[in-house]
């Protein structure tokens, strides 16, 4: 089973740090258009959010590619196997989270592969906002809510 | 060469003709000169006259980046604007983060070299290959956060460097304004710009920067990174309360100079304006620039306060004591609100609330009459302050009094000596008495009054690298020509200064030494930064630069109470040491031996 990305807005702080490393760890260049990751800051609201690629159980970009480039490897990743792409850009069209990327300048696909198992962009955020981990450690939020009863009521019963 | 942290190409945008060339970056002055500001200083020295009218067509403007400017090196998203500083009159060099440096990076260029004067206003556009100069005409007279949302948007979320209206007027002090909220702040790059008709420049990249050894410079990224992320100051203290942290312990060291230094630099209000503070009012979250970790950036916002409501970011530290201590204001709503205006307009507010607080003093002595100003302009009126502030943003009556600087505007009214500047540039909020080395470094500082040519705060107050006393003066010489070329060196790579908090030449001098392939050893790239000093320092000479010196406040008044009761500040003795360091001449002329040395002869 593979790491599971977890985005974290409130902590982001918009450096785009990830998009360096992903584009450094894949390309061996620094430039944010070919990394899986990009960063969208809403300036009014003061809020920045992370978006890449989820690996989701049903893989739209995998079902549509008509070559088999695109598919689920032994580890649970969907990978992108450029030898056997056509470039047709289809998987780009399906990928309801847009996280399939095409490259005008490299005449390539690009999407997230985790790395290998540990992620960049986590592993070198500085505060946190994207975390990868065990999909079976993610965050509870109903636990994170009964954590807050639970403080609650111990003030009132104190 | 291309592929070593550059791009290994420079434009050169002739204003007059119209012209726009490509050029081949030089790459012995890269390698001689680092980057950013001592690669666009060299640029500079070599193409323009020192005796030139800073706002003639004449003149100069350059935009340079540097071989760490947009990789993950720490904090690597700076650039630097270079000119000769119409404040000053001696070479302005002006940093600034956000992103629009890395953007001009992965455009395909390296920097920008302006010259002469369009006829009428233009901005310049750059996609990738594209440049080319457009219309500005419906930007004139608009303002940085409005001329920066209608060139982003029309250039498909392209980054924008613009000036205000202050800058399109020439005002002595208008920054050149980035992101919005970044500034190349001091000295009046923003007033070149305008001489030279040039609204903004309009950047989106798709390209890329690559480095000479991937692997070894991830290496070195990483551990710089893992000591900052570490670092009490650079991984907790600067996130959470921003530059503003320094106001209660600058204040407990005695040395926030209070109501432009006339009532000595211990303030029993400063709490009102501190870090601590504007996190439980005004501040919504922190922000980065470009890829740090540090995230000091304040964004902040003023509800329910009438005429000071607003949305923004900062203030910075020494926008916070100019506008605070400087001026007596408690008030951090009129404090925020006023920095919003310098924000919007592209204006240095460390020289405008210098300029008010010292017009405030002149007030109160009577040397200003009420009639010339409009209304009374006491020492701790939030009001008042901010509404000047206003009227320098507008060029509206007394407003354009206060945009000549304190220097100007108290030699008009018979007082130069209650200008708190050097060369005609505002001191920032560290009183030259209490801490004596940080007096030393405003004093001779290659652009004025200015901090961040080398930060003795660090040693004299916060103790990094090492603790230093800051009323004694042995030993301020040498070290601060150290911080002085090592701070040459950090900026000219384009890292941020504020890494420095945390790292040294050996992080620096890795990064550095990985992205371009060099074999060079640390103190080797370390004389880099000596080099440029000098180079800065011949360049004033040859321009006409003032003596090295402070007000006679600094040096006559002995400051009245707080930790460092009774002190004056004690130039000369240090000024002695600090020559002799720098191996100049008993006068501060650096000799003919060092000049060859550091293969400037």
């Amino acid at each position: 089973m593979p790491k599971q990305l977890v985005v974290d807005p409130k902590k982001c702080v918009a450096c785009r740090t990830c998009e360096l490393v992903c584009s450094f760890k894949h390309n061996e260049e620094f430039n944010p258009r070919l990394s899986n990751v990009s960063v969208f800051h809403y300036e009014e609201a003061a809020i920045t959010v992370p978006i890449m690629c989820m690996q989701c159980d049903e893989a739209a970009c995998a079902a549509i590619c008509p070559t088999g480039a695109l598919k689920r490897d032994a580890d649970g990743v969907v990978t992108h196997d450029a030898d056997r792409c056509i470039v047709c850009k289809m998987c780009v069209s399906a990928c309801p989270l847009g996280n399939v990327s095409y490259s005008p300048a490299k005449r390539k696909i690009f999407k997230c592969d985790l790395c290998g198992g540990d992620p960049w962009c986590a592993q070198h955020c500085p505060t946190g906002a994207i975390s990868a981990v065990d999909p079976f450690e993610a965050p509870d939020r109903k636990k994170l809510a009964a954590d807050k009863l639970k403080a609650a009521t111990e003030e009132v019963l104190a | 060469m291309a592929g070593k942290g550059w791009i290994g190409t420079i434009l050169r945008v002739n204003l007059t003709e119209g012209t726009i060339k490509k050029e081949p970056l030089n790459m012995q002055d890269a390698n001689d000169f680092v980057g950013a500001r001592g690669l666009g200083t060299k640029y500079y020295c070599n193409e323009v006259d020192p005796k030139v009218d800073p706002l003639s067509p004449e003149n100069k403007l350059i935009f340079m980046t540097g071989p760490l400017t947009g990789t993950a090196a720490t904090s690597g998203g700076r650039y630097e604007v270079v000119s000769k500083a119409p404040l000053t009159g001696i070479i302005g060099a002006a940093n600034s983060g956000g992103h629009f440096g890395p953007e001009l990076k992965y455009a395909g260029y390296d920097g920008i070299i302006f010259e002469g004067k369009a006829e009428n206003p233009v901005y310049l556009h750059i996609e990738d290959e594209l440049v080319e100069l457009l219309d500005a005409t419906e930007f004139w007279g608009v303002g940085v956060h409005e001329v920066t949302d209608a060139l982003s948007e029309r250039h498909g979320n392209a980054r924008v460097a613009t000036i205000g209206t202050p800058g399109e007027r020439m005002m002595l002090f208008s920054g050149v304004m980035n992101d919005k909220n970044r500034a190349a702040g001091r000295g009046g790059m923003g007033a070149v710009m305008g001489s030279k008709n040039l609204k903004a420049v309009v950047v989106r990249g798709t390209g890329g920067v690559s480095v000479a050894n991937p692997e070894a410079f991830m290496d070195e990224v990483i551990k710089a990174r893992t000591i900052l992320r570490e670092h009490p100051v650079t991984g907790a203290g600067l996130g959470a309360l921003g530059t503003e942290i320094l106001v209660n312990i600058v204040n407990e060291v005695g040395g926030l100079p209070l109501r432009n230094g006339r009532d000595g630099s211990y303030w029993e209000d400063a709490d009102d304006t501190s870090g601590e503070r504007l996190v439980e009012t005004h501040l919504i979250k922190n922000q980065g620039c470009f890829g740090c970790t540090i995230a000091c950036g304040r964004v902040t916002k003023v509800e329910g306060r009438g005429d000071f409501d607003g949305f923004g970011e900062g203030p910075e530290y020494e926008a916070g004591w100019s506008y605070g201590a400087a001026c007596g204001v408690n008030d951090i709503a009129a404090i925020v609100k006023a920095n919003f205006i310098c924000n919007e307009q592209g204006m240095d507010p460390i020289t405008l609330g210098s300029t008010v607080a010292c017009a405030m003093e002149l007030f109160e002595m009577g040397a200003i009459p009420e009639e010339d100003i409009g209304f009374p302009l006491r020492f701790g009126d939030a009001e008042a302050m901010v509404k000047l502030t206003q009227m320098c943003a507008d060029g509206e009556g007394f407003g354009n009094t206060i945009g000549l600087g304190s220097y100007r505007l108290a030699e008009k009214y018979g007082h130069p000596e209650l200008s708190m500047s050097v060369k005609k540039q505002e001191m920032p909020a560290y009183d030259g008495r209490a801490i004596q080395g940080i007096g030393l470094e405003y004093a001779t500082s290659n652009r004025g009054g200015c901090h961040v040519r080398g930060y003795m705060i660090s040693p004299e107050v916060l103790g990094i690298p090492l603790k230093m006393d800051p009323l004694v003066t042995a030993g301020k010489g040498a070290l601060l020509k150290t911080f002085q070329d090592l701070t040459a060196l950090c900026d000219s790579t384009g890292i941020c200064l504020f890494t420095t908090f945390g790292i040294g030449l050996p992080e620096i001098a890795g990064q550095y030494r990985e992205a371009v392939g060099s074999t060079e050893t640390d103190e080797e790239i370390l004389l880099k930064g000596e080099r440029i000093w000098n180079l800065e320092k011949r360049f004033n000479m040859e321009a006409g630069v003032e003596k090295d010196t402070l007000p006679p406040r600094l040096l006559r008044e002995a400051l009245p109470d707080g930790p460092a009761k009774g002190k004056v500040s004690e130039l000369q003795t240090m000024l002695a040491d600090y020559y002799e360091a720098r191996n100049w001449t008993a006068d501060g002329i650096p000799t003919e031996e060092k000049l060859a040395e550091l293969n400037l002869s």
